[in-house]
């Protein structure tokens, strides 16, 4: 149950108003039950992070500087795989939306027999490890695959898939889709239906009442997976290791690189600071962008 | 169509609708015509075809043959969104990520009306219904009542010709529901457009419509005033499905020239009646509502029955007293006025007389 701390006052009212908000007071009444978990948090998580962003700030000779930040930032190279990874990323995010949106709303429509079926079709990858799909994908991104011999009968042939960026992504895409597929269905299957039907009593064609009076309802679900997939995405390591290649790494890589092959802790950990901080950005931009959205969820307003 | 009546802004030509994977039609053969400015309500029971008649005139759903004019128009190739019929739906479907406002913009939008247009017609048509003031709120943010009044302003902006409402106070509590009874009466009387409404509220359809057209079974009933369906039903079905009605089986005779109903309580004297057209001795129907059942201590009249007060119900400005005959019927009974001063009390035995002067001959069903 989601905690809806909200007061009932609408003191403009003239009628007297029976609004339907409740007032539910939370009170974390069984926050011991949480102490496991956060002790492991902690002592796992927190506590190794924090070290790795203190290690980040001293140098080779154990001083106070900020050497890292400035060689990573500085460095064509390194700037280049930050920046792949992010439209790595923003790719993946972008078309796990395109196939999961359509997915979802399917679902919303199907009797619960096949709704059924297609969620287990959507879980299935989550009851195989990761590695075991990751090497699955090797084996379909051969040069003598069955991919590339689809791609070579459409006229495609020239795409390069294994040790490439775009084998990469294409299991990505994959490997990410329930985390798109999951809260977007959740999202859409409580949307009201007949909404679609009123826009087109009211006027709307077909796919202006789907663009006016659907779709925006729906960002906050579209908005939660493209979180979870955009963030997955640029930590994303085992498939671009299996599937790609040195010259085509993500940061995840050149962090792993940094740490255990150069036992540069301070360089893997200024990169992991920075990448951790962009993805943050990334998140708080966008929030605001689906708050500003809901807030005036109509393409006109009453001042306009 | 030649012979269109320019009075008639609706008409229904037989319309069927069977769902795939049924075997019974949902709705059959149906003709209706519908004046302008009328206040027409479907009633009918849960399942009798109502909405999906609403949804075949609102164009949601493709009858299966049967024709749907609009001002003499066959509307069957218009799609929903150019039929230009305004709908409230149940449940108010009202957008919930938009404000009051732009909820009642959305069909002057959608019809590029021009922005200083729609911001007189919106404010106007808010204040119509006392919402001024809540333009900025969203639907979540308004009472029941509020939403209501919000889809209904929505339904209404964009000058329909006709309004379609389907079960439009259903979720709402009884003194919400006969508020929003007088509000739309008033909006009906104020605007002169044609209302379609939907309820299964037989008390709602009485007190809100020209006409009601009573719904079972996927066809049509009776279509009538409410007064004629009170008075004059047409079948057993609608004599009970409007208000309470004591419906008496019996053989019809002429005695001395006086018509009697010989019921298996006893026999009934017609005086003051005259059967219908066509009418014979025999087996016959006859519905007596419950104003028209006088209730007394004792049996003056040889003909009175006895019978056993088994519930009184208080009403305010009435009472409903059900008494169980010796033949184990039971007669519903209204007691108003002076009857009310000597009220009966349970278990008491009383004598029952049937005023024939409201006495209606029901004609078997079909
Ligand atoms: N989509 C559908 N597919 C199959 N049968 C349907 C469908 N919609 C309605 N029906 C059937 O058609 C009949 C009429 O339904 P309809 O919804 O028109 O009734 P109604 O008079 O509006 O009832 P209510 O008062 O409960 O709303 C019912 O028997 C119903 O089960
Ligand atoms: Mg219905």
């Amino acid at each position: 149950m989601r905690p809806m701390i909200e007061t009932d006052e609408h003191p403009s009212d003239r009628n007297a108003v029976v609004s339907r908000r409740t007032l539910v007071r939370w009170r974390p009444k069984g926050l011991h039950l949480a102490v496991p978990l956060l002790v492991l948090l902690v002592v796992f998580f927190a506590i190794p992070g924090l070290e790795l962003v203190r290690r980040s700030f001293f140098d080779s000779s154990g001083s106070l500087s900020l050497d890292s930040y400035v060689s990573f930032l500085e460095t064509p190279a390194y700037r280049k795989i930050l920046l792949r990874t992010f439209v790595v990323a923003a790719l993946c995010t972008v078309i796990c939306a395109l196939f999961a949106y359509p997915y979802a709303y399917l679902m919303t429509l199907s009797t619960p027999r096949v709704r059924r079926i297609l969620l287990v079709l959507v879980l299935l990858p989550f009851w195989t490890s990761l590695m075991v799909r990751t090497y699955a994908w090797l084996v379909l991104l051969q040069d003598t695959g069955p991919l590339k011999s689809a791609l070579n009968a459409i006229g495609l042939g020239g795409l390069e898939l294994i040790r490439t960026t775009n084998g990469v992504l294409i299991a990505m895409t994959q490997i990410l889709l329930p985390f798109m597929v999951l809260p977007l269905y959740n999202n859409l299957q409580k949307i009201d239906r007949s909404d679609l039907l009123a826009a087109q009593s009211l006027g709307a064609t077909p796919r202006r009442a789907f663009w006016r009076a659907y779709f925006p309802q729906s960002l906050p679900g579209l908005f939660a997976g493209s979180v979870l997939v955009f963030i997955l995405a640029l930590g994303f390591y085992i498939t671009p290791v299996i599937l790609g290649s040195p010259q085509n790494s993500m940061m995840s890589q050149l962090i792993v690189r940094q740490v255990s092959e150069r036992l540069d802790w301070a360089s893997g950990g200024a990169m992991a600071v920075v990448l951790a901080l962009l993805t943050l950005g990334c998140i708080v931009v966008a929030s605001r962008f689906v708050k500003v959205q809901r807030a005036f969820g109509g393409v006109e307003s009453g001042e306009n | 169509m030649v012979d269109h009546d320019p009075d008639d802004v609706l008409e229904l030509q037989r319309i069927c609708k069977q769902y795939a994977g049924t075997d019974t039609p949902a709705v059959e053969a149906i003709d209706l015509k519908v004046r302008k400015g009328e206040f027409v309500t479907f009633l009918g029971p849960s399942g009798s075809g109502k909405t999906t008649t609403l949804n075949m005139i609102a164009g949601f759903i493709t009858p299966s043959s049967g024709r749907i004019l609009i001002n003499g128009r066959d509307i069957a190739d218009l799609p929903p969104h150019k039929r230009n019929l305004g709908m409230v739906f149940q449940n108010y479907a009202l957008f919930p990520h938009m404000t009051v406002w732009d909820n009642v913009a959305f069909p002057l939008v959608e019809r590029k009306v021009p922005k200083d247009v729609i911001r007189s017609k919106v404010a106007a048509a808010l204040e119509m219904v006392n919402l001024t003031g809540f333009e900025k709120r969203r639907p979540r943010e308004l009472s029941g009542g509020q939403q209501q009044r919000v889809a209904l302003t929505r339904a209404l902006v964009f000058d329909p010709p006709i309004l379609l409402m389907d079960e439009p106070l259903g979720a709402l509590d009884k003194k919400l529901r006969q508020r929003l009874q007088l509000e739309i009466k008033r909006v009906h009387r104020e605007l002169g457009i044609t209302f379609l409404f939907v309820t299964h509220d037989q008390e709602e359809a009485m007190a809100l419509s020209d006409t009601v057209v009573v719904f079972d079974r996927g066809g049509i009933q009776q279509i009538g005033t409410p007064a004629e369906l009170y008075r004059r039903p047409q079948s057993r079905f609608v004599a009970e499905f409007l208000g309470d009605s004591n419906l008496l089986d019996g053989a019809l005779r002429r005695v001395d020239g006086r018509w009697v109903l010989e019921a298996k309580d006893g026999p009934v004297h017609l005086d003051g009646w005259t059967p219908p057209e066509g009418v014979t001795e025999g087996q016959h129907c006859l519905m007596f509502r419950p104003e028209d059942v006088l209730i007394s201590d004792s049996a003056d009249a040889v003909d009175d029955w006895k019978a056993t007060v088994r519930e009184v119900v208080y009403l305010g400005s009435e009472e409903r007293v059900i008494v169980a005959t010796q033949s184990g019927g039971t007669v519903t009974v209204r007691l108003s006025g002076d009857a009310l001063r000597h009220r009966p009390e349970v278990g008491q035995i009383v004598a029952l007389r049937f005023s024939a002067r409201n006495a209606w001959l029901i004609r078997p069903d079909k």
